[in-house]
């Protein structure tokens, strides 16, 4: 399978990229090209102009400095499944993702510009209320993750802007991330995923982030089940009460296809919050 | 629109001219005569056109060739040296890690990029290593029979 024919260009500096996407109308970035290229394999998308970012280097590694990890965007997901600074809940999110060979070209840039409802990085990164670095033909902006992500395959990215680089705050002591999933059994991707954050002090937790993937159409916040952890003391049938306040925020909007029903994942939700909360805390130590 | 793309495939230089949407798999198949690399779904799902990109396995069915321009690759044609095969090849021989022989040529460079980060891999993680591959005879317990005995061999 051949895509439409594209004209091509190579871009070898952000500011670089910012300029031939604001010279050819519609014209689209290519990252990893693993969401883009099967889409234009099958003549679903059909960009005309393609501007290739990587090979920037100013998009490529992970920095840890002042209690912030910086990760570039074109860092690829297999680089930040084996990365020991990241926190532990991201490095086991992007081990999740696809296979191999797919971790080993898929960036973290691409995969929350692309936002498809079943991917797994937005889940985890709105969770550990992530900002994003951005550069466009105007400068640059910061937004949080929270507010990037606007609807199916919708985010606040402008046409012409390029997303540099995540940003999340060290884990301290006291704090553990984790996520769970229940795969797509032919794709791999979430039918239901759970991110879940959580601080613990003298056996109570005194914060919880609670995020949802797969489920809606856009990543969605679980306020009901954080508010039902915080203040609690941790043990297996607390997580599993607050667990079930997830059909609160669910609402009724919830996913379905021929792999799973709505009704189905919204059975499995509370399942997958109880599977990550768990796991979050046995890490918070 | 055509553009140059200079590749390194398993050690030889080559410059061609291709379109911007030619496929990598393509470039390698067609252009470069190294037909050892498959083409099964198309889609990015059963790995049968997995090659070496800069040491990673990657699907060369969802790369460009443009993508590729100063990579180093490596197909199933380069992992042999001077007659010999490499301890992969030897040991999916050695334990009928192959069937119709069609994933073979995937299987092995996906196992290759496995062991070279996991030289000492249990079962299971061989299994996950191998998630972006699909066989459709042998039922997968030959094969990672064939990547133990390839990893032990590599060790010693
Ligand atoms: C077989 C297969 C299985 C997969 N399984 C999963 C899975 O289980 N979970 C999961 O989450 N994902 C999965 N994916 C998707 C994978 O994670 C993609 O890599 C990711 O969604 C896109 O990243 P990319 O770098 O390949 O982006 P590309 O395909 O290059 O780009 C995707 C989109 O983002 C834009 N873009 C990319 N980078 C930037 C940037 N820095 N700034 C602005 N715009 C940008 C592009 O213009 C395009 O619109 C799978 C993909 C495949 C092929
Ligand atoms: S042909 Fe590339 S993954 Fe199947
Ligand atoms: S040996 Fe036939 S597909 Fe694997």
């Amino acid at each position: 399978m051949y895509p439409f024919n594209f004209e091509y260009h190579k871009a070898s500096s952000v500011s670089e990229a910012i300029s031939l996407l604001n010279q050819h109308d519609g014209a689209k970035v290519l990252a990893g090209g693993h969401s883009l290229i099967p889409a234009m394999k099958l003549r679903l998308s059909d960009p005309g102009v393609l501007i290739d970012i990587g090979k920037i280097d100013d998009l490529h590694g992970i920095n840890a400095s002042k209690g912030a990890v910086t990760i570039g965007g074109l860092t690829t997901h297999s680089d930040l499944a084996a990365s020991i600074v990241v926190p532990i809940g991201l490095s086991e999110t992007a081990g999740t993702v696809g296979d191999q060979q797919v971790r080993n070209r898929g960036t973290i840039g691409g995969s929350v510009v692309h936002a498809d409802p079943a991917a797994d990085l937005p889940t985890m990164l709105v969770a550990l209320r992530a900002s994003f670095h951005i550069s466009g033909p105007t400068g640059n902006r910061t937004v949080s993750a929270e507010d990037f992500f606007t609807g199916m395959f919708e985010t606040d990215l402008e046409d012409g802007e390029i997303l540099t680089a995540v940003e999340v705050a060290d884990e301290q002591s006291g704090t553990g991330s984790a996520y769970s999933k229940l795969f797509n059994p032919a794709s791999g991707y979430a039918m239901v995923g759970v991110a879940a954050v959580v601080t613990v002090a003298s056996g109570k937790c005194t914060e919880a982030s609670v995020v949802l993937g797969g489920l809606t159409p856009s990543v969605m916040v679980a306020s009901s089940v954080a508010d039902s952890l915080v203040g609690v003391k941790l043990e297996e049938t607390s997580i599993a009460a607050a667990a079930e306040a997830v059909q609160n925020d669910l609402g009724s909007d919830v996913l379905g296809d021929i792999h799973a029903s709505a009704d189905y994942r919204r059975a499995m939700a509370p399942v997958y919050v109880r599977r990550a909360v768990a796991a979050a805390v046995e890490r918070a130590g | 629109m055509s553009r140059n793309v200079t590749v390194t495939v398993n050690q030889s230089e080559h410059t061609c001219e291709v379109e911007p949407r030619l496929l990598l798999v393509h470039l390698l198949r067609e252009n470069l005569g190294l037909t050892g690399t498959n083409i099964g779904c198309d889609t990015s799902q059963c790995g049968s056109c997995t090659v070496l990109m800069d040491g990673q396995a990657v699907k060369s069915c969802t790369v460009l060739a443009v993508q590729a321009d100063e990579a180093n690759i490596t197909t199933i044609e380069g992992l042999a040296q001077e007659g010999e095969l490499h301890p992969l090849q030897e040991s999916f021989w050695e334990k009928h890690g192959l069937q119709c022989g069609f994933c073979t040529p995937g299987m092995i460079m996906t196992a290759h990029d496995l062991l070279s980060r996991n030289p000492d891999p249990t079962d299971t993680e061989i299994r996950h290593g191998l998630d972006g591959n699909l066989c459709r005879c042998t039922g997968y317990h030959n094969i990672v029979t064939a990547i133990q005995a390839a990893a032990s061999s590599i060790r010693s």
